[in-house]
């Protein structure tokens, strides 16, 4: 039979999809060789209805009580010190009234002491988070116990999710992580570069039944419980003292609680 | 059209000469099948408990599957709060590649690395995953 | 019909060769940067989105500008455009091109892109913006072709084409409006948060991408046999009039409502992007050489005397590009990031490297663009036009 040109180029073209996108669309169909009943959670780990902060610098009173608290998590993390403030990499970190609540802006009245105390900031773990939406993969997504969680093998690296966190609480990996790990925590992996990372909430920790490692070096400063536990520590200080949460009107129900007010 | 012959030798020469550049390339190296070693401290310890060397599933699935089943750890730990695994005996273990399975396989070199090197495959899990340390051979 | 641009003078194959020279250097240093890591460009923790999403956030608009030489042509009859509809669509392609390049060299993990499809995520602006982008790359692909192809046989595009077309108008202004709502939903970043984001992006795209085309025009009849005509060339710089002083005014607006309100938050970016704040300005000279080529390019245009002298709308519109180009990609996005989310300032300039990459990008855009144009060209050259 005779054939002219486009005839045969159409006919290649086709077969060309159909050979490499046949096969390969019947494979991802494959499926799971796990059955359901094969995985289940650990029975130690914390469960909650929504996992909630309350910090307390009024507690923290020097510059190393704070830092306990970031070393406690940067260590076990694997979180790199990369040493310049364009590529640096942190899941909490101290600020002063002014940057940890921009929004309430100059007010010179103000009292001072409250106005120079440091506070800590990690991600908030909103109820509605912003990055949550935006993200295309669902690579960063939140966990029924409120956990706004990164799954860094999914990550594509847009950064949308860094445009979109209201609170500046995501780093970005500009650069190999590895050379600038001070000491590996050999029981938790690193992250790789071009992927975004952030406070996981000690997800790890939480799965054996621990308290996030900021909450246990702070020393009673940083208080760790769920929310929605009418009971519960958290729940009991936010109804008796003044607490505020960072950019409030913006509708992400951040879940950490900063308590405010001198000293007592 | 128009010297048709010479054209089509030299397209058959071009086509053989790329596609056997495999083969022609890796002449003369020596590539034997890879030697798995399994004599890790723990795989010697455990055999020591157990009395035979075991996986958490039996070698053949574990040799055709492992990334698979690795892929459905990673979204079960990851994405579903689950870390406890249900092996096909009903024995219960933590899924970890780096606290699990690289806690017995702790020689990566000599096991990880002798497969994947022999078909060519770069598994970038390592980038992230901290492989123990081991003494230069 | 690819074949026509297989042969051509000495200055094209001199211009293919130019172009392939900036492709190869930007791809070695893309490698580098493969490599090495973003950390290489200008961007920070905190301003994490720079020169390339910018980049593509303006070709969204000059590929979504074709839609106007298509209503006139074929939703209202306005013959004049027929013989230059090809060449918005033709630009269209390869503006989309190079809007997936600049996303392409901007993430993290490139090699993962496919999980944009194998998880699909419905709540995300930016899987819209895929889908959009990718739908209006085959769109115009498929009319650009198919009427051309027409065309150079002498006879009417088949019927299929038409609603094609028709489809293609609102699927323009689906891909910037898409495209502004990246920024436009965003809760914690002023400088985005506004509601007149999409009428924006879409009247600096009617303003900037007609301008562009005005530009090839002018070089397709200087270069070539085609000769685009001189009342089509009017009619698009009336389009290019309209729509810019549309895109000003909307700016005015955001002027007003950030400074009339007073608040703080709203204020900072504008501040920061036009006079500096404590010191730090380093886009201030950017800015305002925008602001005053926009003033220049309107001059030139509102006034008939100027505008139907080519010569003059050529300064025009290669005035406003380059001020259009100056505000949406680069001024839009820096804004948006500068001050940070603690009110800070962390400033930003793309790096050799990035600009190298960013030209490499351009470049090969540019090499789509001459390549369809050539075949374009060559097809009108020879007659082929059918309506």
């Amino acid at each position: 039979m005779s054939i002219n040109r486009r005839q045969f180029l159409k006919l290649a073209g086709v077969s060309t999809v159909l050979g490499i996108g046949g096969p390969a669309v019947l494979n991802g169909m494959g499926g799971k060789i796990l059955e359901a009943t094969q995985t289940h959670p650990d029975p130690k780990s914390l469960a909650a209805k929504r996992w909630g902060f309350v910090v307390d610098v009024s507690k923290l009173n020097t510059p190393e009580d704070y830092q306990k608290c970031i070393d406690a998590c940067h260590d076990i993390h694997n979180v790199p010190d990369i040493g310049n403030t364009k590529d640096e990499v942190k899941w909490i970190w101290k600020d002063n009234y002014e940057r940890t609540f921009p929004t309430s802006t100059e007010d010179e009245y103000m009292n001072k002491e409250m106005k120079e105390r440091n506070f800590l900031l990690f991600c908030n773990h909103c109820a509605q988070p912003a990055c949550v939406r935006v993200c295309p993969t669902k690579a960063t997504f939140k966990r029924k116990d409120g956990v706004v969680m990164q799954d860094m093998h999914r990550c594509i690296g847009c950064r949308f999710c860094m445009a979109a966190c209201p609170f500046g609480a995501r780093s970005f990996n500009y650069r190999d992580p590895r050379p600038f790990i001070k000491k590996e925590n050999k029981q938790f992996p690193t992250r790789m570069i071009g992927v975004v990372e952030k406070c996981t909430m000690c997800y790890e920790r939480l799965a054996v039944g621990q308290m996030p490692a900021c909450a246990e070096a702070s020393n009673g400063a940083i208080v760790f419980g769920d929310l929605e536990d009418p009971n519960s520590e958290v729940r009991k200080i936010i109804e008796s003292k003044y607490t505020i949460r960072r950019k409030p009107e913006l509708g992400t129900q951040p879940s950490i609680y900063y308590v405010i007010g001198g000293k007592e | 059209m128009k010297n048709a012959g010479k054209i089509v030798i030299g397209v058959a020469i071009a086509f053989v000469a790329v596609f056997a550049f495999p083969f022609y390339y890796n002449l003369g190296k020596a590539n034997a099948k890879p030697e798995l070693k399994f004599d890790t401290p723990v795989i010697l310890q455990w055999e020591k408990e157990h009395g035979k060397k075991e996986c958490i599933e039996p070698k053949a699935f574990m040799r055709a599957e492992h990334m698979q089943m690795l892929n459905q750890w990673r979204d079960s730990v990851v994405r579903n709060g689950d870390r406890i695994y249900v092996n096909s005996e009903g024995k219960e273990f933590i899924m970890s590649l780096q606290n699990g399975c690289l806690n017995c396989h702790s020689n990566k070199k000599d096991f990880c690395d002798k497969c994947h090197n022999y078909i060519g495959v770069k598994p970038y899990c390592f980038s992230c995953h901290i492989a123990p340390k081991e003494k230069e051979s | 019909m690819l074949e026509k641009a297989l042969v051509g003078s000495k200055r094209y194959w001199l211009w293919m060769g130019a172009l392939l020279v900036v492709i190869g250097i930007a791809f070695i240093m893309y490698l580098r940067q493969f490599s090495e890591g973003l950390g290489i460009t200008g961007m920070s923790r905190d301003v994490s989105w720079g020169l390339y999403i910018g980049q593509f956030t303006f070709l969204v608009g000059v590929a979504a500008s074709a839609v106007m030489l298509v209503i006139p042509y074929y939703l209202h009859d306005f013959k004049k455009f027929g013989k230059i509809v090809i060449m918005g669509e033709f630009l269209a392609v390869s503006a989309v091109i190079m809007c997936i390049l600049f996303i392409f060299v901007d993430m993290g993990q490139p090699m993962r892109i496919t999980n944009v499809i194998l998880y699909p995520t419905l709540n995300s602006v930016m899987f819209w913006d895929s889908v959009v982008l990718m739908g209006y790359l085959a769109l115009n692909i498929v009319i650009g072709w198919t009427t051309l192809a027409a065309d150079s046989k002498g006879v009417h595009p088949p019927q299929w084409v038409k609603p094609l077309i028709y489809l293609s108008v609102p699927w323009a202004v689906s891909i910037h409006t898409v495209t502004a709502f990246l920024y436009a939903g965003i809760p914690g970043r002023h400088f985005w948060l506004t509601a007149v984001m999409a009428a924006r992006f879409l009247a600096s795209a009617f303003a900037g991408g007609p301008a562009l085309l005005i530009i090839l025009a002018l070089l397709v009849r200087k270069l070539t046999k085609f000769d685009p005509g001189y009342e089509p060339i009017q009619a698009l710089g009336k389009i290019v009039t309209y729509a810019m002083f549309a895109n000003v005014f909307l700016l005015g607006l955001e002027f007003f409502t950030a400074f009339y309100s007073n608040i703080p938050g709203h204020m900072h970016p504008f501040k920061y992007l036009y006079t500096g704040i404590e010191g730090h300005d380093k886009l201030v000279p950017l800015m305002w050489t925008s602001s005053i080529l926009a003033v220049v390019a309107l001059f030139l245009l509102v006034f008939p005397g100027f505008r139907k002298n080519e010569n003059l709308l050529a300064v025009a519109c290669a005035s406003l590009f380059i001020s259009l180009w100056i505000d949406k990609g680069f001024g839009l996005v820096i804004g948006g990031f500068v001050p940070n989310m603690f009110e800070g300032i962390t400033e930003y300039w793309p790096t050799a490297p990035e600009a190298m990459i960013t030209l490499g990008v351009w470049a090969i855009g540019f090499l789509v663009l001459t390549v369809l144009y050539k075949v374009a060209v060559s097809i009108r050259e020879e007659g082929g036009f059918h309506e």
